[in-house]
């Protein structure tokens, strides 16, 4: 654990944010297999009831080369070139 | 001190065991360190210390390693306990182990033992533990005693930052061992776009060891947020741009000079035209903190040059909330944003340096700050030969500042190289006859500033349409007045290539140089 002691004048929280989450889903959305056993199953499970909820999304699959390294540069530039959301399956 | 109230504590020894002071006895309470000569050769002392039924006895250890090993050397029965986070030691001011302090039941302090001295020690014992038999003719005559570990630099920068009467007050941020401390700190938006040094606690007290100002005094309350630039929140950020402590003193003073109301640094990190602070510093403690004021002294290198320009700017991003997209609207930026702070070589001319000129004494050391929108850009002569056509180039070259047809405008700053010094003073120039010759050669009619087809830029044609011939010939020179043009020696003995900086918006309704006496 590193202690810094806060440059600024204090007026904002300090917090790592996530990105705002939209109220709606619309577009295209990625799911990226991390290529752990049995994640496509659940993939696959998760598709089909987007599919049957949201027929007008486009669905895009993705699989990561190995679970035990980060995706690749290209393979997260890709994801987010084309697609507005993901989701990513995390396997166990 | 003898009558002292000595602070109160409680500390665990090596098996758990609880131990508190003050307690209903007299008690004897010892530091030691395991690798401090003098400390093992009294811990039978101490043992037997610790049997006496005259006293309690509490002898605590610096590092739990150590007394393990004490332990175990020794074959020690009584508890060691454990100070390994030195808050004791430090509540102690402990300087040297051993140290051996008696209290009375009510905490207050009755006698005191430092280092090892054998009349001392059996004395002590005489008088306060007279039920124990110890031979002192086994023991030296004298001792030096060892440093206490709370005196070691990094340690003691650190018990003072935790301890109840620190100076720090700002709010402290704990970075998960998972996270980057340094992609932590791009992510809150803390840098310029370079990495930073993490601000910890202990580097902000070594920081704060440069000034003697109390680091809760407001230094400045700082534009756009207008936010309270305290001591200890600008030595927060000196840290974070690398400044050394001896540094900081310097950068208080600029920021002093930069939230004026005459430097005007809201419009100065505002303004879409993008203006810097350019910091000029002048007198003795140029050399003291190693400030560059010879080669490449507007350049990269010297880290005094390049960390006390980035203080301040970064303390107007962090404190002041000046950044870029936010209030900071520079069209194009400028490298002079990152940093840009130098020093005059006084020495290598005969003219009244930049603070003498603008009344300040020799011996001051001073900080003067400008709000420059371009710079340095070069002025090249190497065939000049004598001064007037040098300070003539001087003239030329600066004429080209925000537009060769801005004239009457306000403020430059010339720095000039040491050869182009020698060519002036050969004959005879000084700082004020540059300046006339400046605004001699750049002095034209009006109508030469007019509008046409080659520049939109100028004089509306409509407006010079209205004027009179006495108006259109009048004559006007490039800078408002002399006093617009602020001269300063820098740069190596070899080449002559002297640079300007061009000014923004000078005067009430722009910024206005300012220079503060730095603090030393």
């Amino acid at each position: 654990m590193t202690t810094i002691l806060d440059p600024t004048d204090e007026r904002v929280p300090i917090e790592r944010s996530v990105t705002k989450r939209p109220t709606e889903i619309v577009g295209t959305l990625a799911l990226l297999d991390i290529a752990k056993p049995r994640g496509n199953v659940l993939l696959d499970q998760l598709e089909a009831k987007l599919h049957e909820k949201l027929p007008l999304i486009k669905i895009n699959r993705y699989t990561k080369p190995t679970f035990t390294k980060p995706a690749p540069g290209s393979l997260r530039q890709e994801i987010k070139a084309n697609n507005d959301f993901v989701v990513e399956a995390l396997a166990d | 001190m003898a009558g002292a109230i000595l602070p109160a504590f409680a500390l665990e020894d090596m098996i758990g065991g609880q131990h508190a002071f003050p307690e209903a006895n007299r008690t004897v309470i010892c530091f030691v360190k395991e690798d401090c000569p003098t400390c093992n050769l009294v811990m039978p002392l101490l043992e037997a210390a610790n049997s006496s039924t005259k006293a309690l006895t509490l002898t605590a250890g610096q590092t739990a390693e150590g007394n393990e090993t004490l332990i175990e050397r020794h074959g020690l029965t009584m508890p060691l306990l454990d100070d390994s986070t030195l808050k004791v030691s430090f509540a102690y001011d402990v300087e040297t182990v051993p140290l051996v302090v008696l209290a009375d039941a009510d905490g207050k302090e009755l006698d005191r033992l430092v280092g090892f001295d054998r009349k001392e020690w059996s004395g002590f014992f005489d008088k306060h533990l007279s039920d124990t038999q110890i031979d002192w003719d086994d023991y030296p005559e004298w001792r030096p005693g060892c440093g206490s570990l709370t005196q070691d630099p990094v340690i003691a920068d650190r018990l003072r930052a935790e301890a109840e009467n620190s100076p720090l007050r700002a709010r402290k941020i704990e970075i998960a061992p998972s996270d980057d401390v340094h992609e932590f700190m791009f992510d809150q938006g803390f840098t310029d776009g370079l990495p930073v040094v993490p601000p910890t606690p202990e580097r902000v007290m070594r920081m704060l060891a440069g000034t003697s100002r109390d680091s809760q005094e407001l230094v400045a309350t700082m534009p756009p947020n207008m936010a309270p630039a305290t001591v200890e929140k600008i030595a927060v950020n000196a840290v974070l741009a690398g400044c050394r402590p001896e540094y900081l003193p310097v950068v208080i003073a600029a920021i002093e000079a930069i939230c004026t109301d005459e430097f005007n640094c809201h419009g100065v990190f505002a303004t879409t035209m993008g203006a810097s602070p350019v910091m000029i510093i002048n007198g003795p403690i140029r050399e003291r903190i190693g400030l560059n004021v010879r080669m490449s002294a507007l350049g990269q290198g010297s880290r005094a040059n390049a960390t006390i320009g980035r203080a301040v700017r970064l303390a107007v991003r962090n404190i002041g909330g000046a950044e870029p997209g936010g209030t900071e609207r520079s069209t194009l930026g400028s490298p002079m944003k990152f940093t840009m702070c130098f020093g005059e070589w006084e020495e290598r001319s005969s003219w009244d340096p930049l603070h003498v000129e603008r009344g300040f004494d020799k011996n001051d050391s001073v900080v003067t700050v400008f709000a420059m929108s371009s710079g340095p850009t070069l002025i090249v002569d190497q065939n000049s030969r004598s001064a007037p056509q040098l300070a003539g180039s001087f003239g030329l070259s600066m004429e080209s500042a925000h537009h060769v047809r801005a004239h009457n405008g306000g403020d430059g700053i010339l720095v000039v190289c040491p050869e182009h010094v020698d060519t002036l003073e050969r004959d005879g120039y000084t700082k004020a006859d540059i300046r006339r010759r400046i605004q001699e050669v750049t002095t034209v009619p009006l109508k030469d500033l007019v509008a046409d087809d080659v520049s939109g830029a100028g004089i509306d044609p409509a407006r010079a349409a209205s004027m009179t011939d006495d108006m259109l010939n009048r004559p006007s020179p490039k800078f408002a007045s002399e006093d617009n043009i602020h001269i300063v020696v820098a740069g190596s003995d070899a080449g002559k290539f002297s640079a300007a900086f061009h000014g923004w918006a000078s005067g009430p309704m722009g910024s206005i140089p300012v220079s503060r006496k730095i603090d030393v």
